[in-house]
């Protein structure tokens, strides 16, 4: 499909060849970097989320707790706190991927750098 | 306090300065779209803007495809009436940014080309997947068009101030309206025909940009009045809803409790989950959000596209609060219900209102409305556009290039393709939207995200981190929750069955939820499992290939 090999192919196709990178300590290494940033960070958000979700719907008491003697409750607290988390969460996202991530996937990248395709994804 | 949109006085002002303003917008994003079309020569320019903009640049355009009316005019709206829950919308529609920035944007844009299905089709056979891809794309895009023209549609007599019995060079208002729709029409198959993803980019960056403007200056004005105390906005935005301190509070909207009725209020709530789930899981399986991906050179430059969106989109929506309870204060319910039911014409007769405040008279309430106005409408055309491109792009790239000629098409065929496919979809989407203008289509935006969320995201993200996922899961996946979603939708009361529903006279109701997502995204998940497992087919070397090319970007286009 994609990456048929013409005639005058390598020894080592390119079907092996990725086989090997993803076989690699290299690879396995940048993988478990990603899964374990992301992850876990999803579910937490995820969680984090629906608790809000599920205090609006079923303590609306709660919620409607007024703080600091003015009109904001804690739901506008906690709402504007699911901003702060997204921001905060895409913040660290980005440091983390700058410093563990990208300087892996570059190397691996370059490594593989001889095998080059026509096509990926057909199209 | 009680303005009446296109007072008497500045209406024909406002009217006049609204239409100035929204041709110079159309001028201006036509000569950009001229532009961009001699800038688009390949299937890469067409598609995916040659991949030559900025991080910063796409997170604006992300930014101007996926803050839409619903958004500005909606959102706002629901806070002015309803307070509080406006404000539960926004959050699922935010925090959803980081499924897309931790699992979605990087490896989609390193390992597909053009098209959502470029990646669930990588390791599968093509014809089944992308198949099933185009027909996912095409439904999501279409459902989220009608609401969008539609929604046009009914803003623009409103906001022209044209009413019942009264007519606008020789139309009535429901001439008007449907006028306004084969304009939209026309306009968004221009762009994208002619000025492809580059000329559309440049419409929603553009748009981004105004819409910013319009509503940081009204939310400026508005705290400028309370003197920036937030309480004091608060307080009077509950005093004069009439609700006191329950609008400050949710459930006046979502998950209401009907006193007497416990089954009913346990239906309101789990329908508030429902709609929660399908908000923060529709976002990163929305086929126009994720074809803007490939726009950028790099991964990289993709989660810098997504932060800056998660940026502008989190302020945006901080603002609407401001917005909304600002209209709620100053405009007050009943005049804001007067105008629009569903209140999305909050946001400009808040506009007015401030107007009239500060710039002094009819003649600054006037000026304030018109441009917000045309902000609203510079806003639809940038998100319809972004929509047309992604269904074009699917039925030429997936449908034509990849199942009917088997990926043996050239690339200008493939292209002209594309560009005709435009052109027939936004010709659809203008004779349903005629159709359905005088129903209440405004759920299909909510509907749009429950099918993202339940078909695509489950085969997306199956795609991308299961090695054993095959052709049939992917199948499975797509139809199981696209139908799903369809299915409990179409019995629900947002369909028939009730005085608010898309026929409100018929009654086929039995499915209690208006927000199917609680039941179709867990099914979509299921049956991406089930169709993978009674399968045999497993490709150990295209994952590897997949998965090296995802995490390292080897071999991207």
């Amino acid at each position: 499909m994609s990456t048929d090999t013409p005639a005058s192919a390598p020894a080592e196709s390119a079907a092996e060849r990725y086989l090997a990178v993803q076989r690699s300590d290299e690879f396995a290494g940048l993988r478990r970097a990603l899964r374990g940033f992301v992850f876990p960070m999803t579910v937490a958000f995820f969680l984090w989320y629906a608790l809000y979700v599920i205090l609006s719907a079923y303590a609306r008491d709660f919620m409607g707790t007024k703080l600091f003697g003015s009109n904001i409750n804690v739901a506008l607290v906690f709402g504007l706190l699911q901003f702060v988390s997204t921001f905060l969460i895409a913040w660290l996202y980005s440091r983390y991927a700058d410093r563990k991530i990208d300087p892996v996937a570059d190397r691996i990248r370059a490594e593989i750098g001889e095998v080059t395709h026509e096509h990926g994804p057909r199209g | 306090m009680n303005t009446v949109l296109a007072a008497e006085a500045g209406s024909t002002t406002a009217r006049n300065l609204t239409i100035t303003l929204f041709l110079v917008f159309v001028a201006v994003t036509l000569a950009i779209t001229i532009w961009a079309s001699r800038q688009t020569k390949t299937a890469t320019d067409f598609y995916a803007g040659g991949r030559s903009f900025s991080g910063f640049q796409n997170g604006m355009a992300i930014g101007g495809d996926y803050m839409s009316a619903a958004s500005f005019l909606g959102i706002a709206g629901i806070i002015a009436l309803y307070g509080y829950d406006g404000f539960l919308y926004s959050i699922g529609f935010l925090v959803a940014w980081l499924v897309a920035l931790l699992l979605v944007a990087e490896l989609l844009r390193n390992s597909g080309r053009y098209t959502m299905a470029d990646v669930l089709a990588f390791r599968m056979r093509q014809r089944p997947v992308r198949t099933a891809a185009a027909v996912s794309t095409i439904t999501v895009s279409i459902f989220y068009l009608l609401a969008q023209m539609v929604g046009a549609g009914a803003l623009v007599a409103l906001l022209l101030g044209i009413k019942p019995g009264t007519t606008f060079l020789g139309m009535d208002a429901d001439t008007a309206k449907v006028a306004t729709i084969i304009m939209v029409g026309a306009l968004m198959i221009i762009y994208v025909t002619v000025g492809g993803m580059k000329g559309t980019t440049y419409v929603q960056i553009v748009k981004a940009f105004l819409l910013m403007g319009g509503a940081l200056v009204m939310t400026l004005l508005v705290l400028a009045k309370y003197k920036f105390n937030l309480s004091s906005l608060l307080g009077d935005a509950a005093a004069s809803s009439g609700k006191g301190s329950a609008f400050l509070e949710p459930g006046l909207r979502y998950g209401v409790e009907v006193a007497g009725n416990s089954t009913q209020t346990f239906y309101n709530k789990i329908d508030l989950l429902s709609l929660g789930i399908a908000l923060v899981l529709g976002t990163a399986g929305l086929p126009h959000i994720l074809i803007r991906f490939y726009t950028v050179p790099t991964a990289k430059a993709a989660r810098k596209s997504v932060l800056w969106a998660i940026g502008i989109i989190g302020t945006f929506y901080l603002l609407t609060l401001a917005l909304g309870f600002g209209a709620a204060a100053l405009v007050g319910g009943k005049a804001i219900t007067a105008q629009d039911k569903a209140g999305n014409t909050a946001a400009p007769q808040l506009a007015e209102a401030l107007g009239i405040d500060f710039l002094g008279g009819n003649l600054g309430g006037a000026t304030m409305l018109a441009i917000i106005a045309a902000v609203a409408f510079a806003t639809i055309l940038a998100v319809v556009a972004g929509l047309t491109l992604a269904s074009s792009s699917s039925l030429a790239h997936d449908f034509y290039a990849n199942v009917l000629k088997k990926g043996q098409a050239s690339e200008r065929q493939e292209v002209t393709v594309a560009r005709v496919s435009a052109l027939v979809i936004g010709a659809v989407s203008i004779v349903l939207s005629i159709f359905a203008q005088s129903l209440n289509v405004a759920f299909l935006v909510a509907l749009a995200f429950a099918v993202a969320a339940s078909g695509n995201l489950p085969a997306i993200l199956y795609s991308l981190f299961w090695k054993r996922f095959n052709t049939s899961g992917a199948v499975w996946a797509i139809y199981g929750g696209l139908l799903a979603a369809v299915f409990l939708v179409f019995f629900s009361p947002v369909v028939s069955g009730a005085p608010t529903s898309m026929f409100p006279d018929q009654d086929w109701q039995w499915f209690p939820l208006s927000n199917p997502g609680i039941l179709s995204i867990p099914f979509g998940f299921l049956c991406g499992w089930i169709g993978t497992v009674i399968s045999k087919e497993r490709n150990d070397e295209k994952y590897a290939e997949l998965e090296v090319r995802a995490l390292t970007g080897a071999g991207a286009h």
